[in-house]
């Protein structure tokens, strides 16, 4: 443990920052930017994971443990999305043949 | 005798209970003698009650239950049978049980009969409720409850909406009068602390003569008995009520319910006694409604009408005996006028029953020998009421003529001035309906026939009653035969003892003038409406002031213009301006608006995912920033 601490923290706290924001940032634009369903979950991923590293740096620096535990929590919240979120991706393709977001501008009024 | 006049209340209930919830299963032809003979039981229970009042002189309290008790009041439901609504149970359940049976034959073959008979029932029972209540919310009770009956039964062909109509209006106006009661009998509480009738007469005989408490009190009870017997400023109501069955006419419009005023007013005879104010106002409003539905009854053409103005007539001249202190001369006009009031109602009916319900006098003629009983009676009838002797009208008359008198001359000569305008338009009807050569109508109806015996003897019976009921009072100039008079003096005695009559005493001479003088006219003026109306006369153009007569003085449009129509104006103003024009474009608005808005706003739901998110992504910076700079 201590090893890999030591590890991490030979690279600045600042590197970490920035890293995650680029990794972020890019999750939020493929969210906006993206039609299609399945490239929005993979950006949605993204920023989930950018969020999760930060978190675990920030405990390596810090010595508290409890960080990296709550990555592990998120994982498994994001991993239950994702299968909610895949299982509805197949119904909408099932029903429309497509998995393109602007289809579901139906749902509308 | 307590159980009796309880019993005299269940009897006429249950009839109308058992008729009226049992009306599609009972066969109409029980209908009529079920409700007859409940009446006539009553009857019998009467004569009981009447035996039982006279000879042992005492008053039969019934108290049932207490009715209303919270707080310091207690009103309790309870009978009072004394000498004065003895007489009224006798008038109303005996010329009530003659009119039922006479129904029987009048109303056969009509749909509604069940209906009619327990209608009829109801009647009877709350005329009772109101004849024997002793405290004066009760009376209130049967008041209304027989007001209600009288609604009830004259729009009973509702089918017409002129019946509807009439029904309507005398429920009104008879309402307006029952507020004026309402808040009398208010005042009485307030004044008193207590409703029970006797009680209030003998706390009120210490009061100060004149005092205002008890000129609101009478006042309103007195406006009460304007609604309900007919009097002027309300009495439009009781001609039009002759759109009922003629029966109803009979029984509730001539003979018993609006007779109720009058006997409100000698119930509450201290009271009135102390209280000079009203009792002139009396006078003169009984003065006035006898003189002008006198005048008005010689002009209409109506048989049903003549004899409902005769009766406000009659009515108002009870009342001018009532407002000259005669209490006594009022009840036996009451009496008397019920009798022979009822016959020639009856009779009346007995004519549209052979003419197929024609009521126009003019469309009849010669019907003396087609229906003789009929004409016969009706003509006892028509002699009784224009105080011809020795048939009771002339005794009952006699009475308020000799105490009008005592009052003064001038208003003596009113008085008959009065009571000679009954022998006018009684005999114009006579003579046109009866001896008038036959109208076309008539002779093109070959159907006239005579009505059944059904009919025919309860008319004698009231007719017998017509002729022999005045015996029991006559003039002083003849014997001192006061059997009437002494039978009540104990309900008056307390009034007569507060203010003693006042009027000096006639010498013989003028009581044999003002005997005889009226008679002579009487006679005259028989001879002369004979000679008018029995022959074949082209009808003659109305001019000037017999049109306005004819008109009924125009009180009906006078009262459309004055009253109905700003009230209408009124209505119409509500409904339009202030519900349609505020109220309603207030609520209007507020949908409205909120439709619009949402009409607006709804543009921003596009449906578009990639749109929403990036108003999320948008916001939430926007929230973050905000969140920094603050």
């Amino acid at each position: 443990m201590g090893s890999t601490v030591t590890q991490l923290q030979m690279i600045p706290l600042s590197f970490y920052i920035i890293f995650c924001t680029a990794l972020f940032t890019i999750g939020v634009v493929g969210v906006l930017a993206k039609r299609n369903a399945l490239a929005i979950f993979m950006s949605v991923e993204l920023m989930l994971n950018s969020a999760n590293l930060l978190l675990a740096a920030f405990s390596a620096y810090r010595n508290d443990p409890s960080g990296q535990v709550f990555v592990f929590f998120i994982m498994v919240v994001a991993a239950a999305e994702v299968a909610i979120g895949l299982a509805l991706l197949v119904v909408v393709y099932r029903s429309s043949r497509t998995i393109d977001i602007n289809i579901l501008n139906r749902l509308k009024w | 005798m307590q159980f009796i006049s309880l019993l005299l209340l269940l009897f006429p209930l249950f009839g109308f209970l058992v008729i009226g919830l049992f009306s599609r299963q009972i066969n109409k032809k029980y209908a009529g003698v079920v409700a007859s003979g409940v009446v006539f039981v009553n009857l019998i229970l009467t004569s009981i009650l009447f035996w039982f009042v006279t000879t042992t002189n005492q008053t039969v309290e019934t108290d049932l239950f207490d009715w209303i008790k919270f707080a310091n009041i207690s009103i309790p439901f309870a009978l009072t049978v004394d000498r004065l609504s003895a007489l009224m149970l006798f008038v109303v359940n005996g010329v009530g049980f003659l009119i039922h049976v006479y129904s029987i034959g009048y109303m056969k073959g009509d749909d509604g009969e069940n209906r009619f008979f327990s209608y009829m029932n109801l009647f009877i029972f709350f005329m009772l409720i109101l004849v024997l209540s002793s405290n004066y919310l009760m009376l209130f009770i049967g008041w209304e409850g027989v007001g209600l009956c009288s609604y009830l039964l004259i729009g009973f062909w509702y089918k017409d909406h002129l019946n509807n109509n009439a029904a309507k209006k005398a429920f009104i106006m008879n309402r307006i009068g029952d507020l004026g009661f309402l808040i009398g009998i208010f005042m009485i509480f307030h004044t008193f602390g207590t409703l029970n009738i006797s009680e209030v007469a003998t706390k009120a005989s210490i009061m100060p003569s004149g005092c205002t408490a008890l000129l609101i009190i009478t006042l309103g009870l007195f406006s009460g008995a304007i609604g309900k017997s007919a009097q002027i400023p309300l009495f439009t109501w009781l001609p039009d009520a002759m759109a009922g069955p003629t029966p109803v006419s009979a029984l509730i419009h001539a003979a018993t319910m609006v007779t109720a005023g009058v006997y409100l007013v000698a119930r509450s005879s201290v009271l009135f006694v102390l209280s000079p104010v009203t009792m002139n106002l009396i006078l003169v409003i009984g003065m006035f409604t006898a003189l002008i539905s006198g005048l008005i009854a010689i002009y209409q053409n109506d048989i049903k009408k003549i004899l409902a103005y005769s009766t406000i007539s009659q009515l108002g001249f009870m009342f001018m005996a009532l407002g000259l202190g005669s209490f006594s001369g009022a009840m036996f006009h009451l009496t008397t006028h019920a009798f022979f009031k009822a016959l020639l109602f009856l009779a009346a009916g007995s004519v549209m029953h052979a003419l197929n319900q024609e009521q126009d006098i003019r469309k009849m003629g010669g019907l003396r020998k087609k229906i003789p009983f009929t004409f016969a009676l009706f003509a006892i009838g028509a002699i009784a009421i224009s105080g011809i002797p020795p048939f009771a009208g002339f005794f009952s008359k006699e009475m308020i003529l000799s105490v009008a008198y005592e009052h003064g001359m001038g208003m003596g000569i009113i008085a008959t001035f009065i009571s000679l305008l009954t022998t006018v338009y009684m005999f114009r009807l006579l003579f046109v309906a009866f001896y008038k050569p036959e109208s076309d109508a008539v002779k093109a109806n070959h159907s006239v026939h005579e009505s059944p015996l059904v009919m025919l003897i309860p008319m004698a019976v009231l007719a017998l009653l017509s002729m022999a009921a005045g015996f029991v009072q006559t003039p002083a100039l003849f014997s001192s035969n006061n059997l009437f008079e002494d039978y009540l003096s104990p309900i008056f005695v307390s009034a007569h003892q507060l203010v003693p009559a006042s009027g000096q005493n006639l010498s013989v001479l003028t009581e044999w003038l003002t005997l005889l003088i009226p008679l002579t006219i009487i006679a005259i003026l028989i001879y002369i409406s004979y000679m008018r109306f029995a022959k074949e006369r082209v009808i003659a153009e109305l001019s000037g002031i017999q049109k306005v007569m004819a008109n009924k003085f125009y009180f009906d449009e006078i009262y459309n213009f004055c009253i109905v129509k700003p009230i209408e104006k009124l209505s119409l103003f509500f409904r339009e301006t202030v519900d349609q024009g505020i109220i309603n474009r207030l609520i209007n608005s507020i949908g409205s608006g909120t439709l619009y808005i949402g009409g607006r706003v709804r543009l921003l739901q596009t449906g578009n995912v990639g749109f929403y998110l990036i108003i999320m992504a948008f916001s939430i910076i926007a929230i973050l920033f905000f969140n920094l700079i603050r």
